[in-house]
C-alpha cells in the first residue's frame, strides 16, 4: 500500500467513525428534536478549535453477539477545544450508536479526558445522551460509571464542572451530573431520574410520564438537580457560554477580568425596595442596580426561588451573589434554599469568587413539612458554608434580618468582612407585630381596648428595635450606608480584600451536615 | 416557570406577607401522624400471609403478617402493644402504599 492509499484509507475511516450510528439512527435522533453528539461539540465550542482523541478506540465485549458490533468511538466523543477563547475538554455521548450506552471503552474514554481536564486544570463539560449501561458488558459497565464519579468527585472544587444533560441520563448515570457544578437541562429532551416511570408502575404500582418524573422543567424546579434550563439546544449552548466568562479556569486562577462598566439599570436603587417590611420586591432589581452592566447570570433560577444565586460583575471581577428574594415566599429560608444557597456558597469559594449578601427576610419557613424535611439540617449547610468561606465576605442588610435568618445570612458573627445595613434595616429577633404579640400577651389580653394597646406596644417595640441603630452600635454593622452609596460602598470592600488572607487550623476536612 | 398570577401571602410569626408562593410549596404534601394502632402497607405488593387472629394480644415489634414486595417478603410488625380487633385484608390481596391491614385497640 503506497502513502496515497494509506490517506485514502484514513480518510475512509474516518469518514465512517464520524458517521457515528448511521444514516437511520441519525434521523431518529433528529425526529426527537436532538442535534448530533458531534454537532452539538462544534455548535458550542468555538469554531475549528475542537481536537478530538480516541477516535479509533473499540470496546472488547465478545459475550452477547458484541463481538461482531462495531461500535462507532464506542459512542462517545471526546477531546479538548475553546470557548470564547477559554479551554476546555469536553465528551459528549452518542445516541445514534448502541443508544449512547456506556460500557468500559466507553467510560475509559471519559475517565481519559476528565484526567486531561485535571492535570490541565481546565473545565470539564459532559454531555450526557445515553440510555444507561450497556448491559451486555455487565459490571465492566459499573465500573465504567464508578470509575467517573470518582473522577468527578476528585475534580470537585479544583476545575469547574459542566453537565448538559441532552437526552436521557437515568439510573447510576445521573450521579455523574449531580457531582458536577453546574447542569444545564432543555424542555423535553433532558430526562433524569433514578428508577423510570415502567419500574415505578411495576413496583409501586403508580402511574407517572416520563416529563413529570424526571422531565427538564421537573428537574429545574422542583428537585432541583439542573441549575440552568434552556427552551432549545442552542439556547442552552448560549447559556453555557455566558456562565463560563464569569467563572475561572481552575482554582489557582481567578475569572477573567472585563471591562468595568456602571449599571445600566434605571430605577434609582432607594426606589426598588419599600419601606414597610412586609411589602415585596424583586431582589433581582438590587443586584442589577448595583452590578457592571446590570449584567446578572441567575443559577437555579427556578429552584427555590425564595433565595436568589449568580454571578456578576463588579469593576469588571466577578462576584457571586446571594439574594433573599421577598417576591417568592416572602424571601424565607427553608431546606431548598438553604441547600441551594450552600452549593453557591462553597463553588464561590473554592474559586477564588468573592460573596456578596443581600438580606431581607423574615426566617425561617414554619411548618411540620419543613422540620419532618429536616430544615435543622439543612438550614445548618448555609452557616456552614458562610463560615467556612474565606473568599471576601460582604453583606447588606437592604431592610428585615429577623431572627435566625439574620445570622445565617453572612453576619458578622459567620465571619463576613464588611456589614453594610440601609437606613430603613430592622435589625431583631423578629418583626415588631410578632415580637408585640409574645413579649405584651397578658397586658394586651387584659387592656380595655386590646387592639389600640396591641398597636401601642407594637410602636414600642418598633421604635426601639426596628432601626439598624442597635446593631451598629454594637458594631455588628460595619458602616450605615445610603442605598444610593452601595456601588461605591460595596467596590471600595471588594478592593481593599483582594489580597484577603484567612488561616484555618489544619485538619483533612470539616464534616459539615450534608 | 407555572407562576401564579393570584395575590398570595405567607404567614410568618403572625405577620402576613403578601408574596408568590412555588409550585413546590403550593403542592406539597400534608403532614399525617401515623397513629401506631393501625398497621398500614408502607410498600405496595400482595398480602402472602396473616400471622395474627381477631383478638390477639400482640406486643410492640411483633410480624402480623407478611407483605410481598420489591421481590421481598417483608414482615409488617405492631408499632405499639394491643390486642387485634379488625383484619382488612387476605391472603391474595393485593394492596396499595398507605392501605389499611390491621387495626389494634
Amino acid at each position: 500500500m503506497d502513502k496515497r492509499d494509506r490517506l485514502a484509507e484514513f480518510r475512509a475511516r474516518v469518514a465512517q467513525l464520524h458517521a457515528g450510528g448511521g444514516e437511520a439512527a441519525a434521523q431518529k435522533q433528529a425526529a426527537s428534536g436532538k442535534l448530533l453528539a458531534r454537532d452539538r461539540i462544534l455548535t458550542l465550542l468555538d469554531e475549528g478549535s475542537f481536537h478530538e482523541y480516541d477516535l479509533f478506540v473499540e470496546h472488547e465485549c465478545r459475550d452477547f453477539g458484541m463481538a461482531e458490533k462495531r461500535l462507532a468511538g464506542d459512542g462517545v466523543i471526546t477531546g479538548t477545544g475553546t470557548i470564547l477563547g477559554f479551554p476546555v475538554c469536553i465528551y459528549a455521548q452518542d445516541f445514534t450508536v448502541a443508544g449512547g450506552s456506556l460500557g468500559l471503552r466507553h467510560a475509559r474514554k471519559i475517565t481519559k479526558i476528565m484526567d486531561h481536564a485535571m492535570n490541565l486544570r481546565v473545565p470539564l463539560i459532559g454531555i450526557n445522551d445515553s440510555g444507561g449501561a450497556r448491559i451486555q458488558e455487565g459490571v465492566n459497565s459499573l465500573a465504567g460509571y464508578g470509575e467517573i464519579f470518582y473522577r468527578n468527585s476528585m475534580a470537585s472544587g479544583v476545575i469547574p464542572q459542566i453537565s448538559v444533560v441532552l437526552g436521557p441520563c437515568a439510573g447510576g448515570a445521573v450521579y455523574s451530573p449531580a457531582l458536577t457544578d453546574f447542569v444545564f437541562v432543555v424542555d423535553k429532551i433532558s430526562k433524569m431520574f433514578i428508577t423510570g416511570p415502567e419500574v415505578i408502575k411495576t413496583v409501586l404500582n403508580e402511574e407517572i410520564s416520563m416529563e413529570d418524573l424526571g422531565g427538564a422543567r421537573v428537574t429545574a424546579e422542583v428537585s432541583g438537580n439542573a441549575h440552568f434550563f434552556a427552551e432549545s439546544e442552542q439556547d442552552c449552548f448560549e447559556q453555557i457560554k455566558r456562565l463560563v466568562t464569569f467563572i475561572p479556569w481552575n482554582n489557582a486562577k481567578k475569572a477573567d477580568p472585563f471591562p468595568a462598566k456602571p449599571p445600566r439599570f434605571e430605577t434609582p436603587i432607594e426606589k426598588i425596595v419599600p419601606d414597610t417590611p412586609r411589602e415585596p420586591f424583586d431582589v433581582r432589581d438590587v443586584v442589577r442596580a448595583v452590578c457592571d452592566d446590570s449584567d446578572f447570570v441567575e443559577i437555579q433560577e427556578h429552584f427555590a426561588a425564595n433565595i436568589v444565586v449568580g454571578f456578576a460583575r463588579m469593576n469588571g471581577n466577578t462576584v457571586g451573589i446571594v439574594g433573599n428574594q421577598p417576591a417568592v415566599l416572602a424571601g424565607v429560608l427553608d431546606v431548598d434554599a438553604a441547600d441551594k444557597a450552600a452549593r453557591f456558597i462553597r463553588f464561590c469559594d473554592a474559586f477564588n469568587i468573592p460573596l456578596i449578601t443581600l438580606v431581607d427576610l423574615p426566617g425561617y419557613l414554619p411548618g411540620v413539612d419543613q422540620e419532618h424535611a429536616g430544615v435543622i439540617r439543612h438550614g445548618a449547610k448555609i452557616l456552614y458554608a458562610y463560615s467556612e468561606a474565606t473568599v471576601p465576605k460582604i453583606t447588606v442588610i437592604l431592610r428585615k434580618a429577623y431572627g435566625g435568618g439574620y445570622i445565617a445570612m453572612c453576619s458578622r458573627h459567620l465571619g463576613a468582612d464588611f456589614v453594610f445595613a440601609w437606613p430603613g434595616a430592622e435589625i431583631a429577633v423578629m418583626g415588631s407585630e410578632g415580637a408585640a404579640n409574645i413579649i405584651f400577651r397578658r397586658e394586651i389580653a387584659g387592656a380595655e381596648d386590646p387592639e389600640a394597646r396591641r398597636q401601642e406596644k407594637i410602636q414600642e417595640y418598633s421604635d426601639k428595635f426596628a432601626n439598624p441603630y442597635v446593631a451598629a452600635a454594637s458594631g455588628h454593622v460595619d458602616a450605615l450606608i445610603d442605598p444610593a452609596e452601595t456601588r461605591r460602598y460595596l467596590l471600595h470592600a471588594l478592593e481593599v480584600s483582594q489580597q484577603k488572607k484567612t488561616v484555618r487550623p489544619e485538619r483533612k476536612h470539616g464534616v459539615p451536615p450534608f | 416557570m407555572t407562576e401564579s398570577t393570584e395575590p398570595e401571602t405567607l404567614n410568618i410569626n403572625g405577620v402576613l406577607y403578601p408574596t408568590r408562593l412555588t409550585r413546590k410549596y403550593r403542592e406539597r404534601k400534608p403532614v399525617t401522624i401515623r397513629n401506631p394502632m393501625e398497621v398500614r402497607a408502607v410498600i405496595p405488593g400482595e398480602i402472602v400471609e396473616i400471622l395474627v387472629e381477631p383478638g390477639q394480644p400482640v406486643e410492640r415489634g411483633d410480624g402480623v403478617l407478611v407483605l410481598e414486595a420489591m421481590k421481598m417478603r417483608n414482615a409488617v410488625s405492631a408499632a405499639a402493644a394491643g390486642t387485634v380487633t379488625k383484619i382488612h385484608v387476605e391472603p391474595g390481596s393485593l394492596v396499595a402504599k398507605g392501605t389499611l391491614l390491621v387495626e389494634l385497640e
